[in-house]
């Protein structure tokens, strides 16, 4: 361990972690109320930022305009999924559905490569970059307290991401649209029965997850700029996903937090080998969660019957 | 739906019976293309031999994920992780300890297989999507590992030049020369694939996809079974993945990636699950998708400015994607099912049924 970077490498991997929770947060949207798992949310938050971007510095939107034209955008994109890709996948096999998905990822990845181009892009800054936070802890290595110097942009994506998490669990908690889509995710058919349009409730989840993808995008573009692996990121989602649950909304927060944490500990490792582990940390945790409690920290155990 | 057999063919003998291949006929069109592909290099262009070349060893591929995915039912997402794990096996056992490629090839497909059966073992505990995660720790654990462990031995990111096989001093460093090999490795590879999913284990694959409680509770091993389909869908990996590295002689942690494993999923959904035909169908489909991609690229160019070069790598993921999503919704059963249709209204010609 290097004790004396520990609290930075602690702190800014639990940092990393509310951008993680924000991607887990689309695709538990979606499989909360569909049962889809959506391989294609890391491609949906790449269109996001491509759009943002486009409206931003192509046509000259103001930033706050283009992010919102964006949301709206998304949220058709995600529509026109679930009518067009998805819906007439209901009552097909697991594997075609999950096929579907990843089908629309490259679809969607190829879009992209096809309108945009390849080219690194420079995006808005939102956040300045030059003047990071300094925090000076107390913890003091050789007679020194240990200052961790935070940037902008890793500060506030996060106070955003988990903001976006609050707000739609408040959402699923305390409005009747919540009360809905909470309904439908326990039973599809009981749901339908008692007069939820349970269409609607679909086609509403991937608006949502759609727009959320959106923010996400925008957030890493503006943190790390905007290429075509941008799409790559939701990958370190998934297992942050099957550690919270996969229909649990605070899940993502926590599933997030120790994920994060477990790359950031990893990093400050003297260890070089141990250091290189932090990209694959996530994947380790995920064999492992799925060994000893495969639904996860706050995932709901459903029994399977004959 | 039945399965029809041609007028006048009956089983006369125990040995006829059990014959997959059941007429004088059938026999000669089998012989006859086998022939054709065989003799391809005499008459074929070098792009024609290098295409079939390929398409053949991801044929291999998706024989193994069919066994997995197609009859037993188990998601697999790192069908391209268990490729780069016979590839790196093969090529550091002819690199470094000097071993001929036809005796490396088969000890990478049993240590592909071991490793596979690693990544299946959360496949008692889970299954669909959970299991679908743990492959996919598969294709990023296996890869890292080639980046970073024993550096001095595999070369970290640059990964490694594999050579070219050589058999009674017959180098075999030309597609026109390595097809034969291809296309061996294939014939046995389909024999074994069709006898083993014709015989007991195929039959307790079957039952463990259709429902694997109820076929635990039928006596089936779940245990023994589920790891069976893991080794033997890893062994035809490791048999791929050592194909591919000896052809393209060059080898790093990115030759085979996600987008390989999800494409091979794809294959085998356009080709049809459960058919011993679908690995055949769907891969040659998808690869002329991508043939085509590479095709009408420059038509594309012209469209899209902004692309230029892109193009072609922009088409192949939106031909393939495209093509995967209008088969599931229109045809979710795969070529292999309209085939066997095909032949069905041939049989009863003039009647529909």
């Amino acid at each position: 361990m290097n004790w004396q970077l520990l609290p930075q490498f602690v702190v800014t991997g639990l940092l990393l972690g509310g951008p993680l929770a924000l991607n887990a947060l689309g695709i538990v949207l979606i499989f909360k109320a569909t049962y889809i798992f959506n391989f294609a949310q890391g491609q949906m938050l790449l269109l996001g930022a491509l759009i943002t971007w486009w409206f931003a510095l192509e046509l000259g939107a103001p930033l706050w305009v283009a992010i919102l034209l964006a949301l709206v955008l998304s949220a058709v994109i995600g529509l026109l999924i679930e009518r067009f890709a998805l819906r007439p996948m209901t009552g097909q096999p697991l594997l075609s559905i999950i096929l579907m998905t990843l089908g629309l990822s490259q679809v969607f990845q190829g879009l992209a490569l096809l309108v945009f181009g390849s080219v690194q892009r420079n995006f808005p800054q939102i956040f300045s970059v030059t003047d990071p936070y300094k925090i000076t802890t107390p913890f003091v290595f050789n007679g020194n307290n240990i200052t961790i110097i935070l940037k902008q942009n890793l500060v506030w994506s996060f106070v955003i991401a988990i903001l976006c998490v609050v707000i739609i669990s408040l959402f699923f908690r305390f409005t009747k649209t919540g009360l809905t889509m909470r309904g439908t995710s326990e039973d599809h058919e009981l749901a339908q029965s008692i007069g939820i349009n349970i269409n609607r409730v679909f086609g509403l989840s991937w608006a949502l997850a759609g727009m959320v993808a959106t923010i996400a995008g925008v957030l890493l573009a503006t943190s790390s700029g905007l290429d075509m692996s941008l799409s790559v990121v939701v990958l370190a989602a998934f297992p942050v996903v099957l550690l919270g649950g996969l229909d649990s909304i605070p899940g993502t927060i926590v599933g997030g937090l120790i994920i994060g944490l477990s790359m950031g500990l990893a990093s400050a490792s003297k260890n070089p080998v141990v250091r290189d582990m932090s990209e694959i940390m996530p994947y380790i945790l995920l064999l492992v969660v799925l060994l000893i409690r495969p639904e996860g920290l706050f995932g709901q155990k459903r029994i399977e019957r004959i | 739906m039945a399965i029809l057999r041609p007028a006048g063919d009956f089983d006369t003998t125990y040995a006829h019976d059990i014959a997959t291949i059941r007429q004088r006929w059938q026999w000669v069109l089998l012989f006859a293309f086998i022939l054709t592909l065989f003799t391809l290099p005499f008459y074929a262009s070098q792009s024609v031999v290098s295409l079939v070349n390929r398409i053949g060893i991801t044929i291999i591929a998706v024989q193994g994920l069919s066994i997995l995915t197609g009859y037993t039912g188990q998601i697999s997402l790192g069908q391209a992780a268990f490729m780069t794990a016979g590839g790196y096996i093969s090529a550091l056992l002819v690199i470094e300890l000097n071993w001929s490629f036809f005796l490396a090839l088969p000890v990478a497909a049993i240590g592909a297989g071991l490793i596979g059966l690693i990544f299946g073992l959360p496949s008692l505990r889970v299954k669909g999507f959970y299991l679908a995660m743990s492959t996919l720790a598969a294709q990023f654990i296996i890869p890292w590992f080639t980046r970073n462990a024993f550096p001095e031995l595999l070369n970290g990111a640059q990964g490694l030049n594999v050579q070219v096989p050589v058999l009674f001093g017959i180098e075999f460093n030309s597609p026109q020369r390595y097809i034969y090999i291809t296309l061996t490795v294939l014939v046995f590879s389909t024999i074994a694939a069709y006898n083993i999913t014709r015989s007991r284990i195929g039959r307790a694959f079957v039952a463990i996809r259709d429902h694997d409680l109820a076929a635990e509770l039928l006596g089936v091993n779940l245990f023994k079974y589920k790891l069976l389909a893991f080794f033997l869908a890893s062994v035809y990996a490791g048999v791929a993945g050592s194909l591919a590295a000896h052809n393209i002689r060059h080898l790093n942690s990115e030759t085979f990636n996600l987008i390989d494993s999800v494409i091979f999923l794809g294959m085998l959904i356009i080709g049809g699950l459960g058919s011993n035909l679908g690995p055949f169908f769907g891969s040659i489909v998808v690869e002329m998708l991508t043939e085509g991609a590479t095709l009408f690229g420059p038509f594309f160019i012209t469209l899209f400015p902004s692309t230029a070069a892109g193009a072609v790598q922009a088409l192949r993921p939106l031909f393939f994607g495209f093509t995967l999503m209008i088969f599931l919704i229109f045809e979710p059963r795969g070529l292999a099912h309209r085939w066997r249709l095909i032949k069905a209204a041939w049989r009863l010609r003039p009647f529909s049924h």
